[in-house]
């Protein structure tokens, strides 16, 4: 029998999806080693401590609740030192973060802080006697890697995504603790958190992603990926990296191997030639659909249902028959 | 002059080139290296132009390129020199460690007593994907750390950064000295110039062993994911957007 403890990442008082997909692999893990406990550590201001009862949902026994007026915003140093010392005082078989940009910011101090193996981007996790096995994929994932990781605990991040959340409903007891170093004392201070574009889900959350390319010509037709975005309801907008370099669209929404690596229920690419940078950024996506003028495109390649034509008239038709279709029913 | 020197070292990593084909090594636990072009990983080159353009812009300074690998890792250190760096480390191991954390060590005992004002690392190599090493490095030192920097400025022994989170961004502050890993969009990389490449070839590369310590994390298998499925072309124009939306509803049930 053995404990996991899990990080919930919080943005403001609300949980993260990656958390409760982190308490989800936790609590596999957890049964797999002998039927432990999942202890998952909230840190953040006042009023975070209500996440509990939705961890608890999804298969926390505990939950420990760090809230401090200094915890606004991620203080990456504080916790952590909270997560450390926690992991210090039970005898955890492993430490379960999400793979996200905190999570991959967390994982490594807390593995160097408990001097533990980590293994990072994992997407799935097996215990057999005193090994971890993890799959993680390397490479831009074009290579599957198995990795054995010997020692306790074991740091894991997992990849967003990859273990779906499941509900294993249980009434986690709460626990209130201090951060182990006041978040006054950071060196690294949080000046501001900006809040990207309202109103649409995150490249990493949405189960459908709109991604426009060259293809569209010109910055302001990239509305027409915004109104099929909009047609589907739920979906998130992303770009190549070469719309993204000309300054189209942020940074931020470039999806590739030195981008956002994504798996959407749908991913629909528009004027997108499928370059192997852009392929390594959303290949795992369940069903990809394509339009491109260019039938030789390598998007075709990869994609489940391709339209040849001009964008610019195959889209605007897409988004009206998404919206009736979508309205139907 | 401007700001004052600050001394940075840079931790670089050589990983193969990301577009090409890969074949799984008859060992079954690695890539197939033959006949692959292996550079500097793509997010250390902003590393190292970070670098660059912030000892330029002092009008002093030093920077140092250091990389844990066996001596294939030379060439990426030359390449970093010719770009600009001043002067060169390996830490040399038989082959390149899985273990993020042992990598960590051996680059924190030779950081350790450098004096360096900042120390930069991509924020995560191509190879890998894992993001682990400069983190765990910065608290080895017990420096402070931020990660995945879009933009970074350095000045009076302060840095500034800004981070992108999922669907926000934040800006941080942090006082020299630093470790930073650095996301696209801080710089892009310069190309050699041949008097940088001829200059190069003087300039110091120290090699001495690495210090891992214990290997925890190995590679049990490395195997190449499953192909998609052939793509599927089902029509052209606006008039294959009804079949488009009848294959959404009906076989892949996403809409």
């Amino acid at each position: 029998m053995a404990n996991v403890l899990v990080f919930a990442e919080t943005r403001g008082t609300a949980l993260r999806k990656v958390a409760l997909e982190a308490v989800t692999a936790a609590r596999a893990l957890a049964d797999a080693s002998g039927g432990g406990e999942v202890h998952a550590l909230v840190a953040g201001p006042s009023g975070v401590g209500a996440v509990a009862e939705q961890l608890g949902q999804h298969g926390a026994d505990v939950v420990l609740i760090a809230e401090h007026a200094g915890l606004a915003n991620f203080e990456r140093e504080s916790i952590a030192a909270t997560m450390a010392d926690r992991a210090r005082q039970g005898s955890y078989r492993a430490v379960v973060l999400g793979f996200s940009t905190q999570g991959r910011d967390l994982a490594p101090r807390l593995a160097a802080r408990l001097d533990a193996p980590i293994g990072a981007d994992v997407t799935e996790i097996n215990v057999a006697g005193d090994a971890v096995t993890v799959k993680h994929p390397g490479f831009a994932n074009k290579v599957m890697l198995t990795l054995t990781l010997t020692g306790s605990p074991v740091v894991l991040s997992v990849r967003p995504g990859a273990f779906t959340a499941k509900e294993s409903a249980r009434a986690a007891r709460t626990e209130s603790i201090q951060p182990s170093a006041d978040p006054a004392a950071a060196r690294v201070v949080v000046r501001e958190v900006v809040e990207g574009a309202k109103g649409r889900p995150d490249l990493g959350e949405a189960p459908v992603i709109v991604a426009g390319g060259r293809g569209l010509k010109a910055a302001e037709n990239f509305k027409l990926v915004e109104a099929l975005a909009d047609a589907f309801g739920n979906a998130a907008v992303g770009a190549t990296r070469a719309v993204t370099d000309d300054g189209w669209r942020p940074h931020s929404d470039q999806i590739g191997q030195t981008g956002r690596q994504v798996s959407p229920q749908l991913y629909v690419a528009v004027g997108i030639s499928g370059a192997i940078q852009h392929l390594a950024g959303m290949r795992t996506s369940k069903t990809i659909v394509a339009i491109n003028k260019d039938k030789d495109a390598p998007i075709f390649k990869v994609a489940d249902y391709g339209i040849v034509g001009d964008v610019l008239e195959v889209v605007p038709a897409l988004t009206a028959a998404v919206a009736a279709a979508r309205s139907s029913h | 002059m401007g700001a004052p020197a600050v001394k940075i070292a840079v931790c670089i990593k050589r990983t193969p080139d990301s577009e090409s084909r890969f074949k799984i090594a008859a060992s079954g636990v690695a890539i197939d290296e033959a006949g692959l072009k292996f550079d500097i990983d793509d997010f250390a080159g902003y590393a190292v132009e970070a670098a660059l353009q912030i000892n330029e812009k002092s009008g002093g300074g030093e920077t140092v390129v250091i990389a844990v690998g066996p001596d294939a890792v030379q060439e990426s250190l030359r390449k970093a020199m010719s770009m600009g760096a001043d002067r060169a480390v390996q830490l040399k191991t038989d082959a390149t460690p899985a273990d993020g954390i042992a990598v960590a060590k051996a680059l924190a005992a030779e950081l350790k007593d450098g004096g360096y004002d900042l120390v930069l690392f991509g924020k995560h190599a191509f190879d890998t994907s894992a993001g682990v090493v400069g983190t765990a490095t910065a608290e080895l030192l017990g420096l402070p750390c931020v990660t995945a920097a879009s933009q970074l400025h350095v000045a009076n022994g302060r840095g500034s950064a800004r981070r992108e989170l999922e669907g926000a961004a934040e800006l941080v502050e942090f006082p020299l000295p630093a470790v930073v890993t650095i996301d696209e969009g801080v710089a892009r990389p310069r190309y050699p110039s041949l008097k940088g490449i001829m200059a190069a070839k003087k300039k110091p590369l120290e090699s001495k062993p690495a210090q891992l310590g214990a290997i925890r994390v190995t590679v049990q298998k490395a195997e190449l994911p499953p192909e998609r499925a052939a793509g599927r072309i089902i029509g052209e124009g606006a008039a294959a957007v009804p079949e488009l939306v009848r294959l959404l509803q009906t076989e892949a049930k996403v809409l």
